[in-house]
């Protein structure tokens, strides 16, 4: 399963290689063009000869994770995150360390010796480290060095009534729409980044836009759900289950009116569900894209996913095929009748 | 089965307090109809569901002695449900701060994968990852439609952390539940070695229930087996960031011995005597308190049992990474076959003279 194999997948932001080779040797000899671009981003395009406006589909292929910046004279691992990490996830968790994928574990001070007051406070980033054996440092040093990065050690799979688990998802799972359709033909030059660093701000999509230089940029996103409890329904941001999120406005971005309402538009001719990300909050490739160059028009269209920056995230199959679909209907919409203007 | 294998089975199997089972048929199977069946003389199960291991002893009148590490593992347990999620409270002894982002198996009318969510920080009011998310301000995803779930759980199913047990460099593994299946897997190691030893004493391998939530399992297997000696086998705290120098023992530097008032002097000396006659490295541990093991509960048992305590030194306990050494653990077991080989009725009639 193509969304299982990508989760588990290690690309913790500007080490995307695993992913990065991945998706090529999908798609080699499938697409017109393909080529890799000096921070590492993977450009693919199909019917770059065609007349219509330039479309450039972007979807990131790095994910949150660690960073080694220490070892100590134990040979435990000092960490510093990379990317939105919530200190509070990483207790008593497995990781993945290095390019040589060195199991390690981020352990806990045992209940037994902690003041009850204690269990009410996170353990601060500073206070963890990482233990993968090593007996000192010189034995840590023949494993891993200063600088590996570290990913959450997570097996995907399905589960419940039709979810899927795993990490990673933000964005792999967009990585997996742009993968989807990229076999399909449309009548456009169409441009499709994999993009890196979006988690470290935006990095990749920032010159990925520049060098395609589209008309329009759809951004494929993975977006947080907060249909749990003890959120509330208006927290929620979006909700699992009711298809793809159209987002009007983020921290980077305030998406056109005109391209909400054509995105909306093509949703409800095709009968296709939708929502909007009913939050403002978190940035995207979208805010990036938009200031490129003389400015780009960009959009943006995400799977809801709770759990995000997590090892372990939950999204909905039926709002991904959906997010397919809709963004397949996009294109033949932008086919026949252009860019809204 | 190698040492690492029985272990890893061991401590991936599923056991809670009060839920045994399933981790106890690994070692029914291994000592009924695998390996172990001919290193015994017979397999019982009390009414509380602890296992029974006998060897006999050579002597006509053999001492007898009990040794006892438990099989529970801590665990949480379903309280209610809740707009098709789940809320529950721990079995045991969990740290509410481990949970979040947390893979789950819910144990209902069949195994439920689940998943503790984290909020991510883009939902999150400013400051609030200040604060440890409350256990009871938690929930179980596990995706299920209300209705769906309803019929799968009840209220009052056991739920585990899912995580496999993995090796680290050096043979250190990691893995939830080696406190206490780490010293089940010692006692193993030591009867392995007894097959081939001559002792005088009866031994009693006692792999006891319910030990996390008040040495339940303990408490009713010396009452029912009244054995002469008692010795727990559990484990102790590997050092780590945050902890003193005295509150951590070193991995890999073999069993801490304890001293304390859970434990008779001359059977701490007894055990020292049994390490240096075997040539297995140790360690010393000071127990202030007598809670907390199986020794506990065997020491006032009846008219009361002269006990011993041996830890394997273990980093991170009650996570779900709970680190040790493997060598620690077969030099355990050797140590306990030491001791074994070594008690005899003189040793016996001298524990009532000090």
């Amino acid at each position: 399963m193509l969304l299982k194999e990508l989760s588990e997948l290690n690309g913790v932001s500007s080490n995307e290689t695993a992913v990065r080779h991945f998706i090529r040797d999908r798609i080699q000899g499938k697409v017109g063009t393909l080529h890799t671009d000096r921070l590492g981003n993977l450009i693919a395009s199909k019917g770059q000869d065609k007349k219509g406006p330039k479309i450039m589909l972007s979807a990131h292929m790095d994910e949150v994770g660690l960073m080694v910046v220490g070892i100590e004279a134990s040979g435990l691992l000092k960490i510093k995150a990379v990317g939105g990490v919530d200190e509070r996830v990483l207790l008593s968790k497995r990781v993945l360390v290095g390019p040589q994928q060195i199991p390690g574990v981020i352990g806990a001070k045992p209940i037994h010796l902690q003041e009850r007051e204690e269990r009410q406070k996170p353990v601060p980033l500073s206070a963890l480290f990482v233990d993968i054996g090593a007996t000192d440092r010189s034995d840590a040093e023949k494993a891993v060095k200063i600088g590996d990065l570290i990913a959450f050690d997570t097996k995907a799979d399905c589960f419940g009534d039709g979810l899927f688990k795993g990490k990673a998802l933000d964005d792999r799972a967009g990585c997996a729409v742009l993968l989807n359709l990229i076999e399909n033909e449309y009548d456009l030059p169409l441009y499709y980044a994999f993009t890196v660093q979006e988690e470290v701000g935006l990095r990749g999509a920032t010159v990925a836009a520049y060098g395609i230089n589209p008309d329009f940029a759809l951004v494929v996103e993975t977006t947080s759900a907060g249909d749990v409890p003890p959120l509330k329904k208006h927290q929620a941001s979006t909700r699992l289950g009711h298809g793809p999120a159209i987002s009007f406005m983020d921290r980077s971005v305030i998406v056109q009116p005109k391209l909400v309402e054509t995105l909306v538009a093509v949703a409800e001719t095709a009968g296709l569900p939708y929502q909007f990300r009913q939050t403002t909050t978190g940035g995207t490739e979208a805010g990036a894209i938009n200031q490129t160059r003389a400015g780009i028009p960009a959009a943006v269209i995400s799977i809801p996913c709770r759990y995000i920056h997590s090892p372990v995230s939950v999204l909905n199959l039926n709002d991904f095929q959906a997010t397919v679909k809709l963004i397949d209907a996009v294109l033949k919409n932008i086919e026949q009748r252009g860019l809204p203007v | 089965m190698q040492t690492e294998e029985l272990l890893m089975a061991l401590t991936n199997a599923v056991g809670p307090s009060g839920r045994e089972d399933r981790a106890a048929q690994i070692l029914i199977d291994f000592f009924t109809t695998g390996e172990g069946r001919p290193w015994i003389t017979a397999l019982e199960r009390d009414r509380l569901g602890n296992i029974i291991l006998r060897k006999e002893g050579s002597s006509p009148q053999p001492p007898r002695l009990m040794l006892a590490a438990h099989l529970d593992e801590i665990g949480l347990i379903v309280t209610s449900f809740e707009e098709g999620f789940l809320r529950f409270s721990p079995i045991g002894g969990v740290d509410q701060r481990v949970l979040p982002g947390q893979e789950v198996i819910v144990h209902g009318r069949e195994d439920l994968p689940g998943v503790i969510g984290a909020k991510p920080p883009h939902l999150q009011q400013p400051d609030e990852s200040k604060k440890a998310v409350k256990i009871e301000d938690m929930v179980i995803d596990l995706g299920l439609a209300a209705d769906r779930m309803a019929a799968l759980v009840h209220v009052g199913d056991p739920v585990t952390i899912k995580r496999d047990c993995c090796a680290l460099r050096n043979n250190f593994y990691a893995g939830k539940a080696m406190d206490d299946r780490a010293s089940v897997v010692a006692l193993v190691e030591c009867l392995r070695r007894l097959k081939d030893f001559r002792h005088e004493a009866e031994v009693l391998a006692v792999i006891t229930v319910q030990e996390e939530l008040g040495v339940r399992g303990a408490l009713v297997s010396a009452y029912g087996l009244n054995p002469d000696l008692g010795i727990a086998v559990d484990v102790t705290h590997g050092e780590m960031p945050g902890l003193a120098d005295y509150e951590g023992f070193k991995l890999g530097q073999g069993p801490a011995i304890v001293t304390g008032p859970p434990v008779h002097p001359l059977i701490f000396e007894k055990l020292k005597t049994a390490a240096e006659a075997g040539k297995v490295k140790y360690q010393v541990e000071a127990e202030v308190t007598p809670r907390g093991t199986d020794a506990y509960a065997i020491q006032i048992a009846q008219a009361g049992v002269a006990s011993g305590l041996v830890s394997i030194t273990l980093r991170y306990m009650h996570t779900t990474v709970e680190t040790l050494a493997l060598d620690d653990l077969k030099e355990t077991g050797r140590l306990l076959a030491e001791f074994v080989t070594q008690i005899d009725r003189g040793f016996l009639e001298g524990l009532a003279c000090y």
